[in-house]
């Protein structure tokens, strides 16, 4: 059952009481106050509940919290360094790459991650990359023109 | 005039209203308009005195100044992902010439904002936005009276600059400080003067949604982010499907389990609440493996789906009759018939449906994200017996539902819950299989058409016969809309509304016919059926514009040329025109591997027109088509914010092209098999096609819903495509590579 367990989430290192089975989602919403994660599916079908594991886009909703132990866990919230946005974050808001917003952390997660490892990606591989995220108001095309946008920009500096 | 309410309504307040003691109300509402910090030209927005409701009739019910150097507009429609509030921000700063940066807008709450009804059917800016405007306008004829009386001077001599009156002789004034803390207490006459739209400097400007920003950055927005203090996390079990009974449960293991509060069953409504929302999640797997349902199956099953609406003929609406119809048709040159299915589509919100509810002292609130902050209230009214003013309702932004989700339920379903535990907030949410399995479905549609063409193309009559379940079981004020509180010990009987008219919306052809006719039969189905986006358009434009497409063929002309040959209205042609412009549509360039489909439809027959031009590809190695570009056309009058309009013209397209080419909802007797993504597939980002939109901006006429607009064209556009690709006309939905005669290439 709980047990104590410490995770590295926003460069903030925490330890609590916790099922280590408990899945990631669940704690960052509660134990962390995370926005960004949100629940979507619960069988990692959809990609609401994306982080930066590692820089690896990651869901979290099965995924147990013990097994984050050790990883730099960086969600939405933990992209925007020194004051300033993240491209990704930045390009999303200029080229207005939202409706209902329920997949945005999602997008953003995943295409800040293929930015991390391939800075200037073709649009295929923007498309492969975003593929794992649902979004079903449609936006896509405008995910698309924002992660093009963003990577035209120098330096993402995760 | 009013002295101002004390403006110190901070977020730990005690309000009285509507004759009893609300707490803690302001907190969210305020908390989650308060989007942008203080900078060097624009302070923090204080927020303002909550006021309860009284009459649409007010101005200060729908703009509000008491926020020092800050508009308020409030409005009962709810932001949806739409972008209903900067397009309503643009249309309230407009008349009063204010900065839109300097603009707040509350929504859909019953505490605060007028009864608007549902935000349904693509009228938010037709309706609220028109309110919006009058009542701006009459607030800036009576504030210029004001100056004008303080300077003995004549009002039309006055001007204004970013909330600010000046008058030629070097007087300045603002708002806040003419009105001194005073409400704006006249009515809306409607005899204001609007401004003239050559004049528009906010209106008719791209500018940004404030709540894309916050949705980026992860600060807090839907509902499912609202934490209280005290707050628990429910789930409920729903039947395994629709009319199982529960016969029997043994809570003991669950009540048992970490960080259970309760297990509730009230008949065969069945919840579990929890201090943590895991803890919930793992006592309702618990409750799932321990409840024993009885159940019944579910008839027709898909395959005999059809058939039994076609053949199940009932009590027929004559919609519109043209007597001697039939026999037009048969003695025509060209005599055509065909049989046209769209199966069950899914609203499928990506975020499961969420609310909150918090009973105190026989007061209840709830914090939904619900279309209809009035309506759902008194549903609720009617599920507890309660007085409504006993209920507010606050309306948080959910995910995505075009059309009725969810949303509905679980706000029912929160309220239930928590009554069972005053004085604690309840958070439930559903699980993935409950959105997918128990929300209320586009329903089945089955359409049998026909029409007569002479010898020169011109048809000369078009008859359709349309079976279809209801478009509209919203909470009605009849607790029986709300599913579980068809399932509880003394269960609220469900009766469907009368609502028929969104199973022809769009059935009768705009084009110039002599003879048309419309008959429809209301066709109980087996599956759970609401709104959804478009209602019965898009299945009748579907229907109408693939037949159209059809004819056309038979007649050998251009798809394009032959909708201007027949229609009349010079708006509906233009955006066919501006079409075959944009896409260059002459010149395209025809190869044995792929096809052009083109497809038109005003919305309604009555707002805004949209034709689209679907681009497909066919991979005949792998049997497969790939659906390469969409280009689209709109023209919806007058337009407020054109990157606002461009964003829900694509995203209508998107949507439709992935119901149109992937979805039905698949259930057998035991129930809904679609229970996820997997089972219910979606389109995804790598078969998205390339999207294009064009507006045609129309500043003399009235702005026209639009969200809507694209559904039916889109999927009729698609179809004549794949048409044009293969010859194989696919009449049944999802248009599925499977369904095209591939040996036949």
């Amino acid at each position: 059952m709980s047990q104590s367990i410490t995770l590295r989430v926003n460069s903030q290192r925490r330890t609590f009481s916790a099922d280590p089975e408990e899945p990631l989602l669940y704690i960052l919403r509660e134990e962390f106050g995370i926005n960004g994660a949100k629940y979507g599916c619960g069988l990692h079908q959809c990609g609401a509940c994306m982080v930066l594991a590692d820089s690896k886009a990651e869901p979290t909703c099965l995924r147990p919290c013990g097994s984050f132990e050790e990883i730099e866990i960086t969600t939405l919230e933990g992209l925007a360094k020194d004051g300033g946005l993240h491209p990704v974050q930045q390009a999303f808001i200029d080229v207005q790459a939202a409706q209902c917003g329920y997949c945005l952390n999602g997008m953003i997660i995943s295409a800040a991650a293929l930015l991390e490892s391939n800075p200037h990606p073709s649009e295929s591989e923007i498309r492969a990359a975003l593929n794992p995220v649902i979004c079903r108001c449609g936006t896509h095309s405008r995910f698309v023109k924002a992660v093009k946008l963003a990577s035209e920009k120098p330096n993402p500096g995760l | 005039m009013k002295k101002h309410q004390p403006s110190d309504t901070g977020r730990r307040s005690f309000l009285k209203t509507t004759g009893h003691l609300m707490i803690g109300f302001n907190l969210l509402p305020l908390a989650f308009c308060q989007t942008k910090g203080a900078t060097n030209e624009i302070p923090a927005y204080p927020g303002i005195p909550l006021r309860p409701h009284v009459d649409g009739k007010l101005v200060d019910s729908w703009i509000r100044l008491d926020a020092e150097g800050f508009l308020t507009v409030l409005s009962g429609k709810q932001e949806l992902g739409q972008g209903i509030k900067i397009a309503l921000i643009q249309i309230a700063a407009e008349e009063l010439d204010i900065s839109p940066d300097r603009c707040r807008i509350i929504n859909s709450d019953t505490g605060q904002t007028a009864n608007e009804g549902f935000t349904a059917g693509s009228n938010s800016v037709e309706g609220s936005g028109k309110a919006i405007r009058n009542a701006a306008a009459e607030a800036r004829r009576y504030l210029l009276a004001m100056a004008a009386e303080k300077w003995s001077t004549s009002p039309d001599s006055l001007s204004v600059t970013n909330g600010t009156i000046k008058s030629p002789k070097g007087d300045e004034i603002s708002y806040w400080k003419l009105l001194e803390g005073k409400h704006l207490e006249g009515t809306v006459t409607g005899t204001a003067p609007t401004k003239a739209p050559r004049d528009y400097r906010y209106v008719g400007q791209s500018l940004q949604r404030d709540d894309i920003r916050k949705m980026a950055l992860g600060e807090p927005h839907f509902v499912h982010d609202l934490r209280m203090p005290g707050m628990l996390h429910a789930r409920v079990l729903h039947p395994p499907s629709y009319h199982a009974k529960l016969e029997s449960l043994a809570p003991t293991a669950v009540e048992s389990m970490p960080g259970v509060v309760k297990v509730i069953r009230d008949g065969s409504f069945l919840a579990v609440v929890a201090e943590r929302e895991y803890q919930a999640v793992k006592a309702r797997e618990m409750l799932k493996s321990l409840a024993v349902w009885s159940e019944v199956p579910l008839r027709p099953l898909p395959r005999e789906l059809a058939e039994s609406m076609t053949t199940s003929l009932g009590k027929v609406e004559e919609v519109q009759m043209s007597p001697g119809i039939a026999e037009t048709i048969k003695s025509s040159t060209i005599s055509l018939q065909a049989e046209y299915f769209r199966p069950y589509h899914m609203h499928a919100s990506m975020g499961p449906s969420c609310a909150i509810a918090l009973w105190e002292e026989e007061l209840l609130s709830v914090w939904t994200a619900t279309q209809g902050v009035y309506p759902i209230r008194a549903t609720l009214a009617d599920l507890f017996s309660l007085d409504e003013e006993k209920i507010r309702c606050i309306g948080v932004p959910g995910s995505g539902c075009y059309g009725q989700n969810g949303a509905d339920d679980v706000s029912g379903e929160a309220a239930l819950i928590a009554k069972k535990l005053p004085g604690r907030p309840i958070r439930l949410q559903w699980m993935r299989e409950s959105e997918h399995q128990w929300e209320p479905y586009g329903t089945a549609m089955a359409f049998r058409l026909a029409a007569g063409m002479d010898a020169e193309g011109k048809i000369l009559a078009w008859d359709t016969t349309l079976w279809s379940d209801s478009h509209s079981t919203r909470p009605n004020g009849r607790a029986g809309s709300f599913v579980s509180a068809r399932h509880l010990d003394t269960p609220f009987e469900f009766r469907k509304g009368g609502f028929s008219a969104g199973s022809y919306r769009n059935g009768i052809p705009e084009y110039s016919i002599p003879a048309k006719q419309l008959q429809l039969y209301n066709f109980a189905g087996p599956l759970r059926t609401s709104s959804l986006r478009g209602l019965g358009a898009y299945a009748n434009t579907f229907a109408m514009e693939s037949f159209l497409d059809e004819l056309i063929h038979r007649a050998g002309k251009d798809p394009i040329e032959f909708r201007l040959e027949n229609l009349e209205d010079p708006r509906a042609r233009a955006v066919l025109e501006k079409l075959a412009e944009k896409a260059d549509w002459k010149s395209r360039q025809k190869t044995a591997l792929n096809g052009f489909g083109i497809a038109y439809s005003r919305y309604k027959n009555s707002t805004s027109y949209f034709a689209a031009l679907a681009e497909v590809d066919i991979d005949k190695a792998n049997q497969t088509y790939r659906l390469k570009k969409l280009t689209g056309v709109i023209d919806s009058g007058l337009v407020i914010n054109p990157d606002g309009l461009r964003n829900q013209c694509e995203g209508g397209m998107i949507q439709s092209a992935s119901w149109s080419m992937l979805e039905e909802v698949r259930y057998d007797g035991n129930g809904i098999i679609s229970e996820n993504w997997s089972s219910y597939p979606i389109l995804r980002m790598m078969d998205v096609p390339e999207v294009e939109v064009h507006l045609i901006d129309r500043p003399d006429t009235p702005p026209m819903g639009a969200g809507e607009a694209a559904m039916g064209p889109v999927a009729a556009a698609i179809a004549n495509a794949i048409f044009d690709a293969t010859g194989s006309r696919i009449r049944d939905l999802p248009l599925k590579a499977e369904k095209i005669a591939w040996n036949t290439l």
